[in-house]
């Protein structure tokens, strides 16, 4: 989980990271009052998950609150990168100095943590890594070991920060890590880091991501959630603990295990090819326990998407045996009773297969066609939904 | 012969004592696999029993039940909250295979115990979030359902759990020497790599199929070993050539941002490595029956 700007700055704040006044504002008048509170030149930054927002007309500067409230509303109507702007922060100003680059991100390739680190901030972090990458200090952080004071000087020596300014940079080094540590984050990014004219070092702009895996850890994380950005499709399924993406199609699709619903994905598209370019309508996982309620929690919301014309089940039963899934969709169906009016192309192997199917011919619903392989099934739903 | 994995090894299972622990080590038993005994500190001193009449003792520790047992396996179901610690607990006492299949781990806690593990030198980690290790015939060490086939000349590696299953299924005929489920997490222990590298390494491996989907740049690296180090005939698929850019599909790894990680850039990185790639699972079989009918 991405957070807003405004997000990261209270939780900087909150692990002592030094960052200026910040107040949030979702109208005009707000950022007036905003402004008023905190007094002097401020800056109004409109809220979004995009980068380039200065370019776009997303930051203004603002000598007095009626200005505030000019250039808020002026941004409350921008939408930037395709995202539209529905909040902005107010910032005090401040006499910038000197600007650098501090990252700390989980390492994917080298399956560790890595730190980036340079003294020349002010420009695209990427076109320097790629330019110079000599400027871009890439130190490995050992997970066990994490940053300590000295780590944490090491790390602004690489990047060529000058002794005097190590001194100063190290400490909110170490607070910028016991962020990424303390809230299981997979990025934390601060860009400008800043050395003010009174001789202070702020982070001014913040960029995190959260490891959603952690949310038991952290209760908190759940109201940083973006609510207003989500699909109402998604946010229903989401409600129900499904692992649903709205896709722009026609074809349903339900399947067991991400790599196969990915692949699901992949063969209907292929199919609808063959049948005037249908696709697939989602991706829905259900995972391992295939329960008759997680089957209706699932159609539910597939049927719910107007725009589907027919779904396919594409389940191998590895953990989940068929015949629960079938019982599933059976009881799925009476659940959801006239509401389900969309035909059903069920695939099933694997553990318990034969009694799967045989409770689904038993049922004889209209609804449902049995499809022996993978790809004839993908080719009946692309059929269906082509008609 | 096989990787990783035969008849001899000694199992202990993590969480025995667990709905999943329960149901998965009956299934181990029932495919040859030799569980013998599980770990619960709050159970001690108990024992399970199974089908067949076999009881199976539960120990406090993983280092008590090596030293009773001779265990050189753990497989890990214990719950996320707890994961980490299981998983510590298992390096700490040199377990030289430990297979993890629990869901849902946060990576902060991988990170950790991989990084003990790489520094410990002692134990081989699958996973996390992964189906486990078949060996077809001789053992399981994992979730996947040992009745779809058994033993034959394929190596099997994969992110996918439910993808390992339908490759599996629909090369029922031939067989496999070891399948193996990497995980999809952002962090796992054994790679696309560390499987490569074994089945070239493994007499009885004729050809190898790789699984890969978007997102990250393993199985581009898994390319440039493939050229680098194997000689015997790899056939590859890639999950995700549909997905859109920005989403996250079910695997915490599975998103493509800013076309790295594309299914399109996996293909083409395997293809150059001389890796035939399959567009669908079905198609990956046929290119795998074409290269094993090859003299």
């Amino acid at each position: 989980m991405d957070l807003f700007e405004y997000q990261a700055r209270d939780l900087f704040e909150s692990y002592g990271v030094p960052v200026l006044a910040g107040i949030v504002a979702d109208t005009p008048a707000e950022a007036r009052a905003a402004a008023e509170k905190i007094g002097g030149t401020v800056v109004v930054k409109a809220q979004v998950k995009a980068g380039g927002r200065g370019k776009a007309g997303g930051v203004k500067v603002a000598h007095n609150p009626d200005d505030a409230a000019t250039a808020a509303e002026a941004i409350l109507k921008l939408t930037i990168k395709g995202l539209r702007v529905n909040r902005v922060m107010v910032t005090a100003g401040a006499k910038i100095d000197r600007e650098f680059y501090f990252s700390v991100l989980l390492d994917r390739a080298n399956r560790s943590y890595l730190s980036l680190c340079a003294v020349e901030g002010g420009m695209e972090i990427e076109e320097l890594a790629v330019e110079r990458p000599d400027a871009l200090a890439k130190i490995e952080v050992n997970p066990i070991i994490g940053v300590d004071l000295e780590m944490a000087k090491e790390i602004a020596v690489a990047g060529h920060f000058p002794p005097e300014l190590v001194e100063k940079v190290a400490p909110v080094i170490v607070k910028l890590y016991e962020v990424y540590t303390g809230e299981d984050a997979t990025l934390v990014e601060v860009n400008p880091l800043v050395l003010t004219a009174d001789g202070q070092i702020l982070a001014l702009d913040g960029k995190v991501t959260l490891d959603e895996n952690a949310g038991f850890r952290h209760p908190n994380h759940e109201a940083l959630e973006d609510k207003t950005a989500a699909d109402p499709l998604e946010a229903k399924a989401k409600a129900n603990d499904l692992n649903y993406v709205k896709l722009d199609g026609e074809v349903g699709i339900i399947g067991n295990g991400a790599g196969l619903v990915m692949s699901t994905l992949d063969v209907v598209s292929y199919a609808g090819e063959r049948h005037g370019g249908v696709k697939p309508a989602n991706f829905l996982d259900i995972g391992g326990g295939a329960s008759a309620q997680v089957m209706a929690n699932g159609l539910d919301v597939i049927l719910g998407d107007t725009q589907v014309k027919s779904v396919f089940v594409n389940v191998f039963g590895g953990i989940t045996s068929c015949d629960a899934v079938a019982n599933g969709i059976v009881q799925a169906l009476e659940i959801l009773g006239a509401s389900a009016t969309k035909p059903l192309v069920v695939r099933l192997d694997g553990n318990k297969v034969e009694e799967g199917r045989a409770i689904l011919r038993a049922a004889n619903n209209p609804l449902i066609t049995l499809a022996d392989t993978m790809d004839e099934g993908a080719d009946t739903a692309a059929r269906l939904a082509s008609k | 012969m096989s990787i990783f994995l035969n008849k001899n090894n000694k199992v202990i299972v993590q969480g025995i004592t667990g709905g999943e622990g329960m149901k998965h080590t009956a299934l181990m038993l029932k495919a040859g696999t030799q569980v013998v005994g599980g770990v619960n500190a709050r159970k001690a001193g108990t024992t399970v029993e199974y089908e067949g009449g076999i009881v199976l003792p539960v120990f406090g520790t993983v280092k008590e039940a090596m030293k009773a047992t001779g265990a050189d396996t753990s497989i890990v179901f214990v719950p996320p909250v707890f994961a980490k610690d299981a998983v510590v607990e298992a390096i700490e006492a040199e377990m030289p295979l430990v297979v993890v299949i629990t869901e849902g781990i946060p990576v902060q806690d991988t990170a950790e115990f991989w990084a003990l593990a790489k520094a410990m030198e002692t134990t081989r980690i699958i996973g996390p979030n992964c189906p486990g290790i078949i060996t077809p015939g001789e053992s399981l060490v994992g979730i996947t359902p040992a009745t779809i086939t058994g033993s034959g000349p394929i190596g099997l590696v994969s992110k996918s759990g439910t993808l390992t299953y339908q490759m599996m299924y629909e090369l029922r005929d031939l067989g496999f020497s070891t399948a193996i489920g990497i995980g999809g997490d952002p962090i796992i222990g054994t790679t696309h790599i560390d499987a490569l590298r074994a089945f070239q390494d493994d007499p009885d491996t004729k050809a190898i199929v790789m699984i890969g989907e978007i997102g990250g740049d393993a199985e581009e690296r898994a390319a440039d070993f493939i050229r680098e180090y194997v000689t015997k005939p790899v056939v590859g698929y890639v999950a995700g050539f549909t997905a859109p850019e920005g989403k996250t599909m079910g695997h915490a790894g599975a998103i493509v941002s800013a076309g790295a990680g594309t299914a399109q850039g996996k293909k083409e990185a395997l293809e150059a490595a001389g890796v035939k790639v399959g567009k669908t699972p079905s198609e990956t079989a046929t290119l795998m029956r074409q290269v094993l009918a090859m003299p």
